[in-house]
């Protein structure tokens, strides 16, 4: 019994650190829109500002709290540079861009702190007068553990009030509403915008400072803690602050008592809870489903027409050197080809859904992975040739985007992202965990070609043949009937359904058919690597192929083949040439993301049809 | 035996000379041998910029002592950021591209599998430096992969030794949710059983790795109230678990016993709130007054301005074999080079060291000691060094455990 008192108490503490950090994070989204990944970076920017300071700070109550507050509002002017540099500029941008300009900055402030901090991790001073415990039923807590349930409902409180009593608070609530209104209403938005990004970032560095006396600093804790937040914004409903409370609370506890009874749950419980939760209640725990646009953002896309004669004679080009050139390459040229196409197939099967589709996933790594897997168990348990094992990889993995599809296309907007990425972890953590059947995190290995197959060149034209025959079959899918009613339901769900076209039927072979092409590149992908492994279904792998698709421009055709082939390619480059190959790397997106706000493919086009007429 | 190994004190005294007068003027002629080298350079840098360091070191001194058979060695590095199939396609690349006769490195377990299932696809040699698990010698064992350091197993049998001779009988253990957690709790359960069959185990935490929930985890462990604990986790997990088990008194009148945590790389961030008393492995790299560690101690030191962490061993280690194997073989073809590399002897940092021919594993030990805080830092003391060749599993058993051609 006291045992589970003490648990609960524990919970509570990370609920609160937890609460923190999301607070940020729902506070930007309400008011901006923006999927502001680099929030993790600015919590850990927090955490290394607040060992700086308290370290260099004299010692005692000042120093400490002084470094605390100061690594904060630090945080904050920091995040308001961002904004201003940054955001500001691409808020027309289509939804979800920005996601790509801070994964630029996330990638830049990785590494500039190690750069700044060095690679080993810190371990900050305690906090003065809370360095001990104190006993609870006969037990000891840690007073600071204390301190930090606490804070957090001090700071609700404090923000509550913010929202509440003053007018700026007022302000923030109607446009986190209905922000053309607001606009219209002739509220300088851009001051809004820049406060509110300053009030979020600067809580994402009280909560990063405020781990200093729990927890070691280190160059890992931004990837750590985004999903985790994200996940706690998700469940609590966008944008509600008392909602993403509940949530930080729902997960701290669940976790405490969680791992009392599973303890290898900590993989994948913050995401049952999320996919529980989303497939009960669309919106979260506390959240209002999206005012309908109005006119703006929410007008319908361009329509698609087919591809200008300039356009075609360009494909053919690219077509003839990659079918030409790689003859007379080296094998390893020859490989980075084969995963470029690979990449190219990747990225189309999530444009399908997200552009002509209308729905973002941040987990299409997930049919990628299961296709891989699927060859791979194939080979490994029943001796399967490689023809069957690439015929299974599209069948397993349109299998699971069904079933997945069938909750996560009910959906829209962030949340219907979310759910596919807590699909996703679910399929990785059994991955992972399974080690019986898929080898766990040491993955199946020996997954070679046929030895008809296995000259890299061979291999090379089977992949272009798959995937550019598969890319060009999702092109021809948009612009069959199909494709019409795909874009039609994206574009008015209402009228949609008012001429006969059932908008979830659509919308879920549409997610289907893209997850069975993910499946086609994942189970290449296995037969090229020759071995697969939980990673093939990773975050980081759907935040690829998300980046490659906004790269390359989500209202084109061809975004998602120019945006693949330049992201992968630019990678590949970057790694040999530099050890600081995320530091440009994150520049250069930064840089793409300001000049081509309509991505690569979607500048090319808007400059063809200034010069031609619209095409 | 050992007289047949590298004279390293002649190489360090060389190079300590000619990295002082000339710097620039490479000593050895011809064309250089290539050496390619992948790792998870962005993703650990903590163990892994050490390691770099003391690659680089070792390749100078190499070099200056005259390179190998009158020819250069280099290195060309490449960062897998911590994906097994970008390792996988860098080592393409450096077989293809950059002509590198064989292949070295790995730090994730993963990754360490994923290059030698390349190597042996690929008929290239590969000398695996740091990946620890045992699937990488015996079950996924194959004809061109070696290891350098004590697996994962060698090191909880070195543990295990220790903790038999504890009076515990309840024992819980906490370890990252991950391959390596997962055989170190295994080892640990089934060899201390076996040593002690009274034992039990009252609870197990498998925190993922990086996202240790400490406080939690701490009270889970306490309420099970076991006599002892087996402790995995390192890094940043290590920190936290250690600062909430400390305010929490989890660790107060019960032993711990604990993998990795004597190294530089792992006790160093703990300061002065490093536990003290917890039976570990390690490397007491201040107190090793050895004549093949004092010099390799002292020319890190001048190289680097720093003090040399574990990584720092295993990155010289790693060059050193290399090249005692580069001056033993007739050829740099791969067939020779794996031939070169079964049974190579080499004089280690921390002393002869065997690639066995029988699994490909190193002979490699490692320093079994209990820690202590010494001016507000932590510390090993009683510490032995254990040779890896005592804490393998007999040759009839490793037999069982990798696949025989």
């Amino acid at each position: 019994m006291e045992n589970l008192v003490l648990q609960a108490l524990s919970g509570l503490a990370s609920a609160s650190s937890l609460f923190l950090v999301a607070s940020g994070l729902t506070v930007i989204f309400g008011v901006s829109r923006v999927v502001n990944f680099a929030h993790g970076s600015l919590y850990m920017l927090g955490a290394y500002l607040a060992y700086s300071l308290v370290t260099t700070l004299p010692r005692g109550h000042l120093g400490f709290w002084g470094g605390v507050i100061g690594a904060a509002v630090l945080v904050g002017l920091i995040g308001l540079v961002v904004e201003v540099l940054l955001l500001r500029r691409i808020y027309r941008a289509p939804e979800l861009f920005q996601l790509l300009a801070t994964f630029g900055v996330v990638l830049i402030v990785q590494d500039l702190a190690q750069m700044i901090w060095g690679p080993q991790d810190l371990l900050g001073p305690r906090a003065p007068g809370l360095r001990g415990s104190i006993e609870i039923v006969g037990m000891r807590f840690p007073l600071y553990e204390l301190f930090l349930i606490g804070v957090g409902p001090v700071v609700l409180g404090l923000l509550v009030l913010l929202f509440h009593r003053t007018r700026w608070g007022t302000l923030v609530r109607a446009a986190t509403q209905d922000r053309e209104m607001v606009g219209a209403l002739g509220v300088n938005q851009r001051m809004l915008f820049t406060s509110v990004f300053f009030l979020g970032s600067l809580l994402a560095g009280l909560g990063g400072a405020l781990q200093l006396p729990r927890e070691s600093v280190n160059l890992h804790m931004d990837l750590a803690i985004i999903t985790e937040a994200f996940v706690v914004v998700v469940v609590g409903g966008l944008g509600s602050l008392t909602g993403a409370a509940l949530a930080a609370l729902l997960i701290g506890e669940l976790h405490a008592f969680g791992i009392l009874i599973v303890p290898k749950i900590t993989l994948v419980l913050v995401f049952l809870v999320m996919a529980l939760v989303l497939v009960v209640r669309p919106h979260g725990l506390l959240g209002k489903p999206e005012a309908a646009a109005r006119g703006g953002q929410g007008s319908a896309e361009p329509v698609i027409g087919p591809a200008p004669p300039a356009l075609r004679w360009l494909g053919l080009a690219t077509l003839a050197v990659a079918v030409v050139l790689p003859p007379f390459l080296g094998d390893y040229a020859v490989s980075v080809l084969t995963e470029l196409a690979i990449a190219v197939l990747f990225a189309a099967s999530l444009h399908l859904i997200m552009g002509p589709g209308g729905m973002a996933s941040f987990g299409n790594a997930a049919y990628f992975g299961i296709g891989a897997y699927g060859a791979a168990l194939a080979a490994q348990w029943l001796g399967a040739p490689m023809l069957a094992g690439l015929a299974l990889a599209p069948l397993a993995a349109g299998v699971f985007g069904l079933l997945f599809g069938y909750f996560c296309v009910r959906l829209s907007g962030v949340y219907a992202a979310m759910l596919t990425l807590a699909f996703a972890q679910i399929a990785w953590s059994v991955a992972f965990q399974w080690v019986e059947v898929t080898g766990g995190d040491n993955g199946i290995l020996g997954v070679w070609p046929s030895a008809w197959a296995a000259p890299k060149l061979v291999y090379y034209y089977l992949a272009l043949a798959l995937c550019l025959g598969a890319t060009l079959f999702l092109r021809r899918v948009v612009h069959a009937p199909f494709g019409y009613a795909l874009r039609a339901q994206r574009d008015s769900a209402l009228r949609a359904e008012a001429i006969g076209i059932d908008a979830f039927r659509i919308r879920w072979l549409g997610f289907g058919l893209a997850a069975a092409a993910a499946g086609v590149a994942g189970g290449l992908f296995a037969y090229g690597k020759g071995s697969v492994f939980p990673t093939y279904m990773g975050i980081p792998r759907s935040v690829d192929a998300l980046l490659m698709v906004l790269l390359g421009g989500v209202q084109t055709l061809s975004g998602p083949i120019v945006g693949a082939l330049a992201f992968t390619g630019l990678q590949e480059q970057l790694v040999r040439i530099t050890d600081l190959w995320r530091l440009i790397l994150g520049c250069i997106i930064v840089l793409l993301v300001l000049f081509f706000p309509q991505g690569l493919a979607g500048a090319a086009r808007a400059r063809w049809e200034a010069r031609h007429g619209d095409a | 035996m050992v007289g047949r190994a590298i004279g390293r004190r002649q190489i360090l005294a060389g190079a300590g000379m000619a990295a002082l007068a000339a710097p620039g003027i490479a000593l050895a002629q011809g064309e250089a041998i290539r050496i390619g080298e992948i790792n998870s350079y962005t993703a650990q840098p903590a163990f892994l910029q050490p390691y770099r360091n003391a690659w680089i070191l070792a390749q100078e001194q190499v070099n200056a002592a005259g390179g190998v058979n009158g020819r250069r060695i280099e290195t060309v590095f490449r960062d897998d950021a911590g994906r097994p199939e970008d390792a996988v396609r860098l080592a393409g690349e450096l077989v293809n591209a950059e002509k590198v006769s064989l292949l070295a490195g790995g730090f994730l377990s993963n990754v360490g599998l994923a290059l030698g299932d390349f190597a042996n696809q690929n008929k290239k040699l590969f000398v695996a430096s740091e990946p620890l698990t045992d699937a990488l010698v015996w079950s996924r064992g194959n004809r061109y992969t070696f290891r350098l350091r004590a697996s994962t197993y060698m090191q909880s049998a070195m543990l295990v030794e220790e903790a038999a001779k504890l009076p515990a009988r309840r024992w819980a253990t906490v370890a990252p949710n991950y391959e390596y957690g997962q055989s170190a709790v295994r080892w640990f359960k089934e060899l201390l059983s076996r040593a002690k069959p009274d034992v039990e185990f009252v609870a197990e935490q498998f925190p993922a790795l990086g996202r240790i929930d400490a406080g939690a985890t701490v009270q889970a462990l306490a309420a099970a109230n076991p006599e002892a604990i087996f402790n995995v986790t390192f890094g940043a997990d290590l920190t936290n678990f250690v600062r909430q088990g400390s305010t929490r008194g989890l660790f107060e009148r019960r032993r711990v016993v604990s993998l990795l945590t004597g190294e530089p790389e792992y006790l160093d961030p703990l300061g002065d709130e490093a536990p003290e008393n917890w039976i570990v492995t390690g490397y007491p790299w201040e107190q090793i007054d050895t004549p093949s560690h004092t010099p390799f101690r002292e020319a890190y030191r001048r190289r680097w301005n720093d003090y040399p962490r574990l990584g720092s061993v295993v990155g010289y280690d790693t060059v050193m074999a290399i090249a005692a194997l580069l001056r033993k073989s007739p050829s740099l073809e791969t067939e020779a080079l794996v031939d070169g590399m079964s049974g190579l002897r080499f004089g280690s940092v921390f002393g002869p060291v065997e690639f066995r021919a029988i699994d490909h594993q190193s002979t490699m030990g490692a320093f079994v000691g209990r820690t202590v805080l010494k001016n507000g830092k932590g510390a090993m003391a009683d510490w032995r060094y254990a040779e890896g060749k005592d804490y393998l599993p007999s040759d009839e058993v490793v037999r069982t455990l990798r696949p025989q051609a």
